[in-house]
């Protein structure tokens, strides 16, 4: 059994592999021995055999197609876990803390901020910079423009895998950015409000 | 902020209602119309100009990979681990 079952995982490992460079057949080989639990799953709640048929079909594609949130998601999980066993007070106080989403934001700079010369960011210091102002967010903030701003994930994305709505998303991620705003508006030396245009990482 | 006399020339658009909207305006998540009293509000207001400046700049800032570094070596440890799976 413990054979079989180690086996499997030394396979998915590969397989695994081949999904995230593309592979569908690689994928369809991860999901084979999971298709009769897929299936009895949601069997168990339609109870129709073609419905469930349908839904596990579905399930798949929308595994398939977002592999990379389902990985995410775990690795979201397990740093969530991580987190809590080794800093479960520390945790506790400032996720206590994070639920002050009502009312509005006053933004407490108003220094003009022109765009940031690209170049800038070959500097460790400034990078340096820009890491500890997201680090000083709290974390309900800090992890949905991670998400976001920093990996490029959609809004439904950042919401499956933070398990909030999508418009709690777009009100953390909001508050987030006039936070780190405020926070590196002012600049390192002030060479942020000179120099050439800083290129913009979205097409908007 | 708005001078009085701006505001009422701007279809009646607070600084604060525009900070509300500023990451909305970003992501064209806006009507049209909401659109149109904001940028009619960034043209007589340089406050608001400047959040919204300093807004689309730390997106761009946090969203350039540059800025989150993976460890050296990070990848090669990853599947040298992969590989030692049982």
């Amino acid at each position: 059994m413990s054979t079989t079952r180690s086996q499997l995982r030394s396979n998915e490992a590969e397989l695994i592999k081949s999904v995230c460079a593309g592979e569908r057949e690689a994928f369809y080989e991860l999901v084979r021995p999971y298709e009769r639990m897929i299936y009895a799953t949601a069997f168990s709640v339609v109870k129709n055999p073609a419905d469930a048929e349908e839904i596990a079909q579905e399930a798949v594609l929308k595994a398939e197609s977002k592999f990379s949130t389902w990985l995410v998601q775990i690795t979201y999980n397990e740093a969530k876990m991580k987190l809590r066993k080794a800093r479960p007070h520390l945790y506790e106080s400032i996720d206590d803390q994070q639920q002050t989403e009502e009312g509005d934001f006053w933004p407490r700079d108003f220094a003009d901020w022109r765009p940031i010369p690209s170049e800038l960011l070959e500097q460790n210091e400034i990078r340096q910079t820009v890491q500890d102002a997201i680090n000083s967010l709290s974390p309900s903030y800090r992890e949905a423009l991670v998400l976001r701003d920093v990996q490029h994930l959609s809004i439904k994305e950042t919401s499956t895998i933070l398990g909030i709505s999508e418009p709690n998303v777009k009100t953390r991620l909001h508050r987030a950015r006039l936070l780190l705003r405020d926070r590196l508006a002012p600049g390192i030396d002030g060479s942020w409000t000179k120099g050439q245009p800083y290129r913009k990482a979205r097409a908007w | 902020m708005v001078k009085k006399e701006d505001r009422m020339a701007t279809i009646e658009i607070s600084c604060v209602e525009v900070w509300r909207e500023i990451s909305n305006y970003i992501e064209d998540e806006i009507s049209p119309e909401m659109r149109e009293r904001m940028e009619t509000h960034f043209k007589v207001c340089a406050h608001c100009t400047a959040v919204l400046d300093g807004t689309r700049n730390v997106v761009s800032l946090v969203g350039d990979g540059r800025v989150f570094q993976m460890p050296d070596g990070f990848s090669k440890r990853l599947y040298n681990k992969l590989q030692k799976l049982p």
